[in-house]
């Protein structure tokens, strides 16, 4: 039993918003499910699956089914944090392929900067590992820091590398209208901004936003049926990483086995990927995903996205050509939503023509959500056009 | 940063309570399973690793190296978030203290100084040899 080739993805939709001001979470959720219904050209009552995660507002799904008056049959608010709705797209196809439900829709929303958080926090909680990670004080920038001083150390990675990545989504974000940073960079400016945690500069950090997306799957006699072009779900791995009783190796993430998982089911290989949207909350997440997926040997990720690599139009590995969460956005600092968005329009032939990958026919989105220094969840999906 | 009120308070976790007690007497414990013998952290009731039930209290010996470390640049008076490996074996989240950033550097040598963490809990944090 595989999902390959049983769901496809038919409607999807941005929030054009970066700071949301005015609008209520579920009032966003709501906007983003009518995008992408609009999109697929479905209705509300078609929708008969609903996906979201923690962070909506209410008791794992049940509130938001109501505010949007859905009847599913079908519902799952699995929490990985950022990497959900990736996670979501090979959990919707596994229900679609159960003929659990036939159209399935994924809910992102979130506001932190029309409220005021302006740091990145794990989320609290009296959970059993609470008690010997507060006293310390780790926001989410130290330990990415902590992951990138100890790459560095093991493998040689450099500062310089790091700020490649955020080079090559600078370059993409210029074409974005909506992208909150839009001035392309050099790795001089990457290395010249302050330095955050070390050795992470403020360029190697995400942006903080406001905003959203959603999702429309489909059963593919649905997709059949629909004007929008199809793109079919090949293939989805995941996985939780994690101090694992404290043997903790802060070099890889979940990704050397969500990875596997997704590029078994789907039957293809790394190299077969034509373009790749790449969980990017900082600098180092993009580096180590790419190693881990085996884009290139582990340790090797600093020579691998230098000199342009990553750049579409010029680079083997076109990625984040939306601008990612390092230059576009990063809603409710939850980035697995867009990076599915972007894989698709890239797909459909509608990314910007400018990073455009001709004919694009292979492409494969990756969230990580948590914390790469305590636990995070990894999601792969690969998808492909019809 | 976990809020202090959400913190389960160290006398209402019977699991971690001689933990909590021992860091009072400045000294860390970890756990280690009579069954596979292989230590563990953070401190369960059961072996992480072969789930025996089997577990008991091993005093570390509060040596070990900085695996790695981060500088929260906006926060250069609070102490510098590192991951510790102990000569024990298990690696776990801390903080360097009494150690100028510019001094610290992977696999340097540590030793354990019990103090009080950003939650105000005690908590095992660490200085350079
Ligand atoms: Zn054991």
């Amino acid at each position: 039993m595989s999902i390959r080739g049983k769901a496809c993805i038919a409607g999807i939709y941005e929030h054009p918003t970066r700071k949301a001001d005015g609008l209520s979470l579920a009032q966003i959720h709501a906007e983003v499910a009518r995008g992408a219904l609009a999109d697929a050209g479905l209705s509300k009552d078609d929708v008969d699956g609903y996906f979201c995660a923690g962070d909506a507002p209410g008791l794992g799904p049940m509130n938001m089914v109501e505010y949007l008056n859905l009847k599913p049959r079908h519902v799952d608010s699995t929490d990985t944090g950022g990497s959900a709705y990736v996670l979501a797209v090979g959990h919707a196809a596994a229900a679609i392929a159960l003929g659990k439900c036939r159209v399935a829709l994924i809910t992102l929303a979130g506001r932190p900067r029309a409220a005021g958080q302006h740091q990145v926090r794990p989320a609290p909680g009296a959970t059993a590992d609470a008690p010997f990670e507060a006293p310390f004080n780790p926001v989410i920038a130290t330990m990415y820091g902590a992951a990138a001083n100890r790459h560095m150390h093991e493998f040689g990675t450099t500062s310089e590398q790091l700020a490649w990545i955020k080079v090559a989504a600078s370059h993409h974000a210029q074409h974005n209208p909506h992208a909150m940073l839009r001035n392309v960079v050099t790795v001089e400016d990457v290395l010249n901004s302050p330095m955050v945690a070390d050795p992470l500069h403020r360029l190697d950090c995400c942006v903080i936003s406001d905003g959203g997306g959603a999702i429309v799957l489909v059963a593919p006699e649905i997709a059949g049926s629909l004007k929008r072009p199809v793109v079919s779900i090949r293939g989805a791995g995941e996985a939780i990483k994690h101090s694992a009783g404290g043997r903790i190796d802060l070099t890889y993430s979940g990704a050397v086995w969500s990875g596997p998982r997704a590029f078994e089911e789907a039957g293809v290989r790394p190299s077969d990927i034509q373009y790749a949207s790449i969980y990017d909350s900082f600098t180092i997440t993009v580096l180590m995903t790419l190693e881990d997926l085996g884009f290139c040997a582990k340790g090797q990720g600093g020579r691998f996205v230098a000199d342009g690599n990553l750049i579409a139009g010029h680079g083997k590995l076109p990625f984040n050509t939306d601008g990612g969460g390092l230059c576009n956005n990063h809603p409710g600092n939850r980035g697995g939503m867009t990076k599915v968005l972007e894989a698709v329009r890239q797909l459909r032939g509608e990314a910007h023509p400018a990073v455009q990958v001709p004919n694009c026919a292979l492409a494969l989105a990756h969230g990580t959500g948590g914390s790469l220094g305590t636990r995070h969840g990894s999601a792969t999906v690969i998808l492909e056009r019809q | 940063m976990i809020p202090v009120s959400q913190t389960p308070a160290p006398s209402a976790n019977p699991e971690i309570q001689p933990y909590f007690e021992a860091l009072r007497e400045g000294k860390l414990l970890i756990k280690t399973c009579t069954h596979c013998r292989q230590p563990h952290f953070y401190p369960r009731a059961g072996c992480p690793f072969c789930f025996s039930d089997a577990t008991e209290w091993l005093e570390s010996r509060g040596t070990g190296a900085i695996y790695a470390y981060s500088v929260l640049r906006s926060a250069k008076d609070l102490p510098v978030l590192a991951y510790v490996t102990l000569d024990e074996g298990p690696t776990l989240m801390t903080s360097i203290v009494d150690s100028p950033a510019s001094a610290l550097s992977n696999g340097a040598a540590v030793r354990l100084s019990v103090r009080p963490g950003a939650d105000g809990t005690l908590a095992p944090m660490f200085t350079l040899i």
